[in-house]
């Protein structure tokens, strides 16, 4: 049969967003794959110099809403860096009971729509019924669902005081078994095994040199995270990166299942060891200098690069996202898998467009 | 009123198209067809083929390029259509109305019958709007 090319996307029912990948087809074989992106693109970076820098906080939380905490933070940390801000303690505890939260309910969602791809319904909505949960304890901690707005330069906006963390300790206690429900059928069910084991593979010496993040890289046995440099509170809440070596779907899933379980924990640890004192330093003047900052978002290493120039408005900032990175590694998967396999090794790098898109 | 006109307010199909949103909304929209909130009791389901749906749910600001996506959506969907967009930047561009590529609301690229507010719209705020695109759609002879 001779090649022939089709799209997929930009819309398509697995993908909640628009990404377009134009595949070349042999049979029911990949053989070539073309990305095209650009549909979400709105031109965030340029009009973050034409907001004056404090402003910026809000609109760098919505470059992504699932993990809109962990950019507003990255923004916070770039410009607490040229301004030399200290941050008090407290806050950076809270900021990784905020980042981690974030990666619990995103990891939540991804199982979920992971299960989605591939027809598995049940499972779906089990992931995301857990998920509301972690919302609830977002709620009542921030006072928003998805967007939380609570980072500021020089700490948090809000503070989580002894009722709340109760709250808070008993809503997790809930938790715990209701992903322990879950889990087990992403480890041990055949369904999601026949089409996750060895689909994707991505070697190890592939994953270094196309540059892979986050699960993507650590799945095929990469041992790096972003939160190993020990931002925030991490270097004092210890932290061991989560590492499978096989590098395929399955791999990847794997690392979202233990890092679910690793969220859950630093979660509780911070808790438990947070430090009385204050939550926000007043920041005075104007960023003059530059910086780059790198974080660990669910989908794996942010980069920001901010440049002031003594003014109310940055020069200039600089985002790189997970997904952008990860592309290239998608790109390597996918010749040679059948076009069922698609959306789901799609899926397995956790794609954001509106991250990479911007 | 007709037959099919009366079941089509018992169970509408939506489409969901995120034209350059932040995904907090689009998270908030497959929330509400999730255990908690549920819609699918109340016959909406969400597909993803735009020849079988009444509503076009639409997330975040018209941009040049997705808007393009956009307008060839609508017109492959069949009438009676209505079109919600959901989020403050779907309404007006919000927080995204300085950008260089936005164009504007939703409203710029397709006419929109219900607008939800909210940055972002939570899932209560989502499935009032459906209920009351419902209301628009059972007016429809």
């Amino acid at each position: 049969m001779p090649r022939m090319t089709f799209p997929f996307g930009p819309q398509h029912p697995v993908l909640p967003e628009a990404i377009q990948l134009k595949l070349t087809v042999e049979d029911e074989r990949v053989v070539e794959v073309l990305p095209a992106i650009g549909y979400m693109h709105r031109g965030i970076e340029k009009a973050a110099e034409k907001n004056p820098y404090l402003n910026n906080v809000f609109l760098c939380e919505r470059i992504c809403g699932i993990c809109s905490f962990i950019h507003g933070m990255a923004y916070c940390q770039t410009i607490e860096e040229i301004m030399k801000v200290e941050v008090p303690p407290r806050a950076e505890y809270l900021r990784v009971i905020w980042s981690e939260l974030s990666r619990l309910h995103s990891h939540l969602l991804w199982l979920g729509l992971l299960a989605d791809s591939f027809g598995f319904e049940s499972l779906f909505m089990q992931c995301w019924r857990v998920r509301e949960i972690v919302l609830d304890v977002l709620e009542m901690t921030t006072g928003q669902r998805v967007i939380q707005s609570t980072c500021v330069i020089g700490g948090v906006r809000r503070d989580i005081d002894a009722e709340q963390a109760a709250r808070m300790r008993e809503m997790l206690k809930t938790l715990k078994p209701q992903i322990d429900a879950v889990i087990p059928v992403f480890k041990h069910d055949y369904t999601i095994k026949s089409r996750t084991v060895g689909r994707g593979v991505l070697p190890k010496d592939q994953a270094w040199k196309l540059g892979a993040v986050g699960p993507t890289l650590r799945g095929s046995g990469g041992a790096w995270d972003a939160r190993m440099t020990g931002y925030a509170a991490y270097d004092e809440l210890g932290f061991e990166p989560m590492v499978e070596t096989d590098g395929d779907s399955y791999a990847r899933t794997l690392v979202r299942v233990r890092e679910t379980y690793q969220a859950y924990e630093l979660v509780l640890k911070a808790l438990d060891r947070l430090p009385e004192g204050e939550t926000k330093v007043k920041v005075k003047g104007f960023p003059n200098g530059e910086a780059a900052i790198r974080v660990e978002q669910p989908r794996g290493e942010l980069f920001y690069y901010a440049l002031g120039d003594g003014t109310s408005h940055l020069e200039r900032l600089k985002v790189r996202t997970p997904t952008f990175v990860n592309i290239p590694a998608l790109l390597t998967m996918l010749p040679g898998c059948e076009i069922a396999d698609v959306p789901v090794i799609v899926l397995s790098i956790d794609p954001c467009m509106s991250c990479t898109e911007r | 009123m007709g037959l099919i006109s009366k079941a089509r307010v018992k169970s509408p199909w939506i489409v969901h198209y995120c034209c350059s949103s932040c995904n907090g909304c689009d998270i908030e929209i497959l929330a509400c067809l999730t255990p908690y909130y549920d819609v699918e009791r109340f016959g909406i389901l969400n597909i993803g083929n735009p020849k079988h749906a009444d509503l076009l749910v639409v997330t975040g600001p018209a941009n040049r390029r997705g808007s393009r996506v956009l307008k060839n959506l609508y017109e492959q969907m069949p009438d009676p259509k209505l079109v919600m967009a959901v989020g403050a930047c779907a309404a007006t561009g919000g927080v995204f109305h300085n950008c260089y590529n936005i164009l504007g609301g939703v409203d710029q690229a397709i006419p929109v019958d219900v607008y939800v507010p909210g940055c972002a719209a939570r899932p209560e705020a989502i499935i009032d709007g459906v209920v009351l695109a419902l209301d628009k759609l059972s007016k429809i002879k």
